[in-house]
């Protein structure tokens, strides 16, 4: 992987089908409602995509798109949200993770269904972070300043 | 005697993999063989689980509005694959550290073979 | 030292196999698993799950309501396990300055 070789077949496919498996993720995780999917498939296809990137086109270039810096503050901030939201229900007046109490909709059942997508894209954000950042630390590690 | 065949033969497929999972932890030497197998073992415990919340004539557990009432002889067991999303995750972030600490071997050892690494620490331990 | 480990392994798969003649069959959709109301009086979880999912979260997918909204919080436990992974993996592989001084 240090010593990249590039290819122009590789190059050129990689390039083009990456933003469609992003979209394709983004579809997953939006439709988990209506069809086989949710948060954690979309995150792993979306974390897919870009290491698609990273190993067709070597690590210095890849690095233009996501930066391995970005990586663990966007998982934290996954994690908060999904925290946040059961916080906010305590805050409320109800229990945690009670997402009728959050008032997103008029009705309770409405209210939930926008619960669990708030929370999904939660989890999505957090899963692609961290493979990426699992994938960027094995590859080399970050050197300490 | 096929009803109970046709009943469990899934079942044991599962328990030979798991077989073969064990077999690579357990018999081969090099750290990477290990890890290989008990990632192999562990997708043979989420096939086990995943199998056996089938039903006959049933359909995926997505709600189907042109049926009139919900008859839950119609919708396979939800519950086991639930449970096994989490575990697939669980089990990719188990890998990821288990590369890491293979990779923090090699560099302290120089090597990837067990009872060259058992060496090694025994001379470390008799050396302190 | 290798034959010991083969005939382990053999014991094992043997008693594995052994031990799932007990289960039912797989698929039927009457076993103690899939029924309303189990052995022990209380409501059993898969159906319950499978009739009011719709009526508790207007929501089509039944993995999605039980993996967000009835078990939420599995959930949360879980996105800790791969935040935590993920932070072990940067702790391990870190390089210092004393290293690289060294290699250089």
């Amino acid at each position: 992987m240090r010593t990249h070789r590039p290819n122009p077949i590789v190059s050129l496919v990689s390039r083009v089908v990456s933003p469609f498996i992003m979209m394709f993720a983004l579809y997953v995780i939006f439709h988990g409602h209506y069809s086989p999917g949710g948060g954690f498939q979309g995150g792993t296809l979306i974390a897919a995509a870009l290491i698609l990137i990273r190993l067709a086109e070597g690590n210095e270039t890849a690095q233009l798109q996501f930066p391995r810096a970005w990586a663990t503050p966007l998982g934290s901030l996954g994690v908060l949200i999904y925290f946040g939201t059961g916080l906010a229900a305590v805050f409320m007046g109800g229990r945690f993770l009670d997402y009728s109490v959050l008032h997103l909709a008029h009705h309770a059942t409405m209210s939930r269904s926008y619960g669990i997508l708030l929370v999904e894209i939660g989890v999505g954000l957090a899963v692609t972070a961290i493979l990426v950042s699992i994938f960027d630390n094995l590859l080399e590690g970050k050197p300490d300043a | 005697m096929l009803d109970f065949f046709i009943g469990h033969y899934a079942y044991w497929f599962v328990f030979i993999l798991m077989a073969i999972g064990l077999y690579g932890m357990t018999v081969k030497c090099n750290l990477v063989k290990k890890l290989i197998g008990m990632t192999i073992f562990q997708v043979s415990i989420i096939l086990f689980f995943v199998a056996s919340a089938n039903k006959w004539g049933a359909t995926v557990p997505v709600l189907d509005h042109s049926a009139g009432s919900i008859d839950p002889t119609k919708y396979i067991n939800p519950l086991p694959h639930t449970l096994m999303l989490t575990a697939i995750v669980v089990g990719v972030a188990t890998l990821g550290v288990a590369l890491a600490l293979v990779i923090t071997i090699y560099n302290r050892y120089q090597t990837l073979d067990e009872t060259r690494l058992l060496e090694h620490m025994r001379k470390d331990d008799d050396s302190e | 030292m290798k034959t010991a480990n083969y005939i382990v392994l053999l014991l094992f798969t043997g008693l594995m196999i052994y031990a799932s003649l007990g289960l039912p069959q797989r698929g039927d959709p009457y076993a103690t698993i899939n029924l309303d109301e189990s052995p022990v009086h209380s409501p059993g979880a898969a159906a319950y799950y499978i009739r009011n999912a719709h009526k508790d979260a207007h929501t089509d997918n039944m993995v999605t309501v039980i993996l967000a909204d009835y078990r939420g919080y599995d959930t949360l436990g879980e996105e800790t396990v791969i935040m935590t992974a993920g932070l072990i993996c940067f702790m391990l592989l870190r390089r210092r300055k004393e290293e690289k001084d060294e290699n250089a």
